[in-house]
């Protein structure tokens, strides 16, 4: 409806909305700040950081056991769960327009590969089944979704026009995937990559991968022996598109398959038992639904729960997540200037394209938990991380959009270029990315709880510890909901500031594989 | 022996949801008939060509203006698109893997006839506009239908080329309603000249009784 009124897409009125949105998020990122717990509580913050410099200037690569296993298995998770989802997300997308397959979908992808884990990881242990499926489930949600928007995107007069002739998949494979094939490429090979940090971070909860390690290694202070993990981890990340080729695929799919340790026993008993009776919550158990005693006994148990726990998990979770955002933003915008030909040359640019890489690939929980050695344990270490990784995407992002630009010969230089010229042009794409990346904040930041942040994660986690799955799978069962509930709130903004378009340009990956969503 | 109206519209108006491009009192066109639709942009040829093959749409090979090729696949793939109907899905997508000897002839023969040979194997989005609307236009003769709709099927190739094509087009299809913007084309090769001037048929008559002002009316401003 809008859209049709010129007046609401003139530059003048859309300036007007974007500073109202900004100025909005800003204010509520204050207020949260004054009830997030955001101190720093560690007596020594820099002889630990000193510490941590210096592992990473003496990185050791020898004294690491099982550096190689633990490479092969985080890679080998990677690739079989990621080709999973592949598959199972092409087969999705197509029956995408169903509305309660879009529900589904949205549902998986909720919840964090960590969660998923978790949950597994009660039936089948910690088996190779627990880290194909913790991947592949939630990505499976994702590549529906984005190979959905790809197809609905692409150019369709040929499949219309030869509409009436041919079965409808000899149509399809004719018109419709040939055009979105190298965008599904290009998607594949990012959501690889995330499949990789993904992996090397299920080791957090006791996964034969690279995060086993590093956890291991940083509490243990040794942090010669955790630079050499990363590096590597960075190392295999960077060289990717190199040694990642289409021809190659069945091979390493085939020895990743042969490489992982057969699964355990598989119990269906314990199954059955997990699903129809450990995730049940407790007053129910009984078995009778309709048994007034037990129905009150459910809503007290309901409300001590959510006295004691989700209200706490549910705010601390949003607080955090909207700091993030807007910390993530302020970087975003403060580090744009040194991937963009308009404010640097060339050299620097290189060298800024490699810190942002850095920024991005570390995962954010390692991100976390190297931060709360050095602050100690508080919301700011996962602000700090949440921060740095989002921010370091946004910027890359919005330097690359800023690059497409042409400035007048007479142009002004430095701060002014920036505010007056640049920052004008950039701001609505920006705002595009940012909400669009609200998402993926609000998922990671359910999940930082593990590491002891007080949102829903660290419930998550104690319920486990605690062997209570009912209430644990209450907590992510919530954790979900609050998922949709942000994305669905970002999507409004994005349509309300219009611009549904700018933001899909980020599924739509580049042919080239240096993308980054 | 009677026949019957292969197109019929009486009182109607065309468009896209309230936004209304044509008004058509009458039209009707009878099997082999060979039609010009002339008008000038922005006047209903597409939106009269669209309607049209939706009242049908089994029967006709289309040819739009903006072609709907698939761009990174060869003349040859897009080609043979025409004839997914006639073949099982199983031997359309081998064939799109490794093309067939059968249909490799075939659509060469073919390609020989729309000045397309040396282009059989090359992918559609390294050819020119011209040889990308001969494209298309193979495919749609490829359908091997009975009705052919074109939206200015030629307007991009040298006007040598285009009448071989109209001529080829019009005998391998029983009827034809073809929009264009060259009115030596319509009066050469067409039987009858349908006009169009701001979402009304101003002309419908036979070529042998249309006049140079009649056409002129059709694009007057």
């Amino acid at each position: 409806m809008d859209s049709i009124a010129p007046r609401e897409n003139t530059p003048f009125s859309r300036a007007g909305k974007y500073k109202t949105v900004s100025l909005t998020f800003l204010c509520i990122a204050l207020v949260c700040g004054f009830f997030a717990d955001i101190d720093i509580v560690t007596s020594t913050p820099w002889f630990e950081l000193g510490n941590i410099g210096y592992g990473l200037l003496t990185p050791d690569f020898l004294s690491i056991e099982n550096l190689f296993s633990s490479l092969f298995n985080t890679l080998a998770f990677a690739l079989l769960g990621t080709f999973t989802a592949n598959v199972f997300g092409f087969l999705l997308a197509l029956v995408f327009h169903w509305q309660w397959i879009r529900i589904f979908c949205a549902f998986i992808r909720a919840i964090h590969e960590l969660f998923w884990a978790l949950l597994f990881l009660q039936v089948f242990g910690l088996s190779t089944l627990t880290g194909i499926l913790a991947i592949a489930i939630p990505f499976t949600g994702i590549f529906a979704k984005v190979y959905a928007e790809i197809l609905e995107e692409s150019d369709q007069t040929a499949w219309q026009t030869i509409s009436s002739s041919g079965d409808w998949l000899s149509r399809f494979f004719y018109t419709r995937l040939p055009t979105a094939f190298i965008h599904f490429k290009a998607y594949s090979l990012y959501r690889l990559e995330c499949g990789i940090r993904s992996s090397a971070i299920l080791g957090f909860i006791g996964l034969p991968t690279l995060g086993f390690h590093l956890e291991t290694a940083f509490s243990q202070g040794l942090y010669s022996e955790a630079a050499a993990l990363l590096y590597v981890f960075f190392f295999i990340i960077a060289t990717l598109k190199y040694w990642l080729q289409i021809k190659l695929l069945p091979i390493y799919l085939l020895v990743a398959f042969l490489w992982l340790p057969d699964n355990g026993p598989f119990s269906w008993q314990l199954l059955c038992r997990f699903v129809t009776e450990d995730i049940v919550p407790f007053p129910l158990r009984g078995g009778d639904l309709f048994n007034y005693q037990e129905i009150v006994g459910l809503f007290h148990w309901l409300w001590q729960f959510a006295r004691t726990e989700i209200f706490e998990g549910v705010i601390n979770t949003l607080v955090l997540s909207f700091l993030a955002l807007v910390c993530s933003g302020i970087i975003g915008l403060l580090l744009f200037p040194v991937v963009s030909r308009l404010f640097v040359n060339a050299p620097i640019r290189t060298l800024g394209h490699i810190s942002l890489v850095v920024f991005r690939s570390t995962p954010e929980l390692i991100l976390t938990f190297l931060a709360t050695l050095v602050l100690g344990p508080s919301m700011l270490p996962a602000i700090f991380a949440l921060s740095i990784h989002n921010g370091a995407i946004l910027a890359y992002l919005v330097g690359q959009n800023s690059n497409s630009l042409s400035v007048r010969i007479d142009a002004n230089s430095g701060i002014r270029l920036y505010l007056y010229e640049v920052l004008p042009r950039i701001y609505g794409q920006f705002l595009a990315f940012l909400f669009y990346r609200w998402e993926v904040i609000i998922r990671e930041t359910a999940i930082l709880g593990i590491l002891g942040v007080h949102t829903l994660g660290f419930y998550v986690d104690s319920a486990f510890e605690d062997l209570r799955f009912d209430r644990a799978f209450l907590l992510i069962f919530l954790t979900a909901m609050l998922n949709i509930l942000v994305d669905s709130m970002s999507r409004i903004l994005r349509k309300r500031l219009h611009f549904t378009k700018l933001a899909n340009t980020e599924n739509n990956a580049p042919p080239t594989s240096d993308t980054v969503i | 022996m009677p026949q019957s109206n292969v197109f019929t519209i009486s009182d109607q108006s065309l468009g896209y949801l309230n936004d209304e491009v044509l008004k058509v009192r009458s039209l009707s066109i009878l099997p082999g008939e060979k039609v010009a639709l002339l008008g000038e942009s922005g006047s209903g040829k597409t939106t009269l060509l669209q309607s049209l093959y939706l009242q049908q749409s089994l029967n006709i090979a289309y040819c739009p203006q903006r072609l709907g090729l698939v761009e990174v696949l060869s003349v040859f793939h897009n080609i043979y698109m025409g004839s997914l109907g006639r073949h099982h899905l199983f031997y359309n997508l081998v064939n799109l893997l490794s093309p067939r000897v059968t249909e490799l002839e075939e659509i060469g023969q073919l390609c020989d006839e729309i000045a397309l040979q040396s282009k059989l194997l090359t992918a559609v989005e390294q050819l020119s506009g011209g040889q990308q609307q001969r494209t298309a236009l193979g495919r749609a003769l490829y359908q091997r239908k009975d009705v052919f709709l074109g939206d200015e099927p030629v307007s991009a190739v040298d006007s040598y080329h285009a009448d071989q094509l109209l001529k080829l087009v019009l005998a391998r299809h029983d009827t034809a309603v073809i929009a264009l913007h060259n009115r030596e084309q319509a009066l050469t090769h067409f039987d009858r000249i349908i006009g169009l001037h701001r979402g009304e048929i101003v002309l419908d008559a036979k070529t042998s009784t249309v006049k140079e002002d009649d056409l002129a009316a059709i694009y007057q401003s």
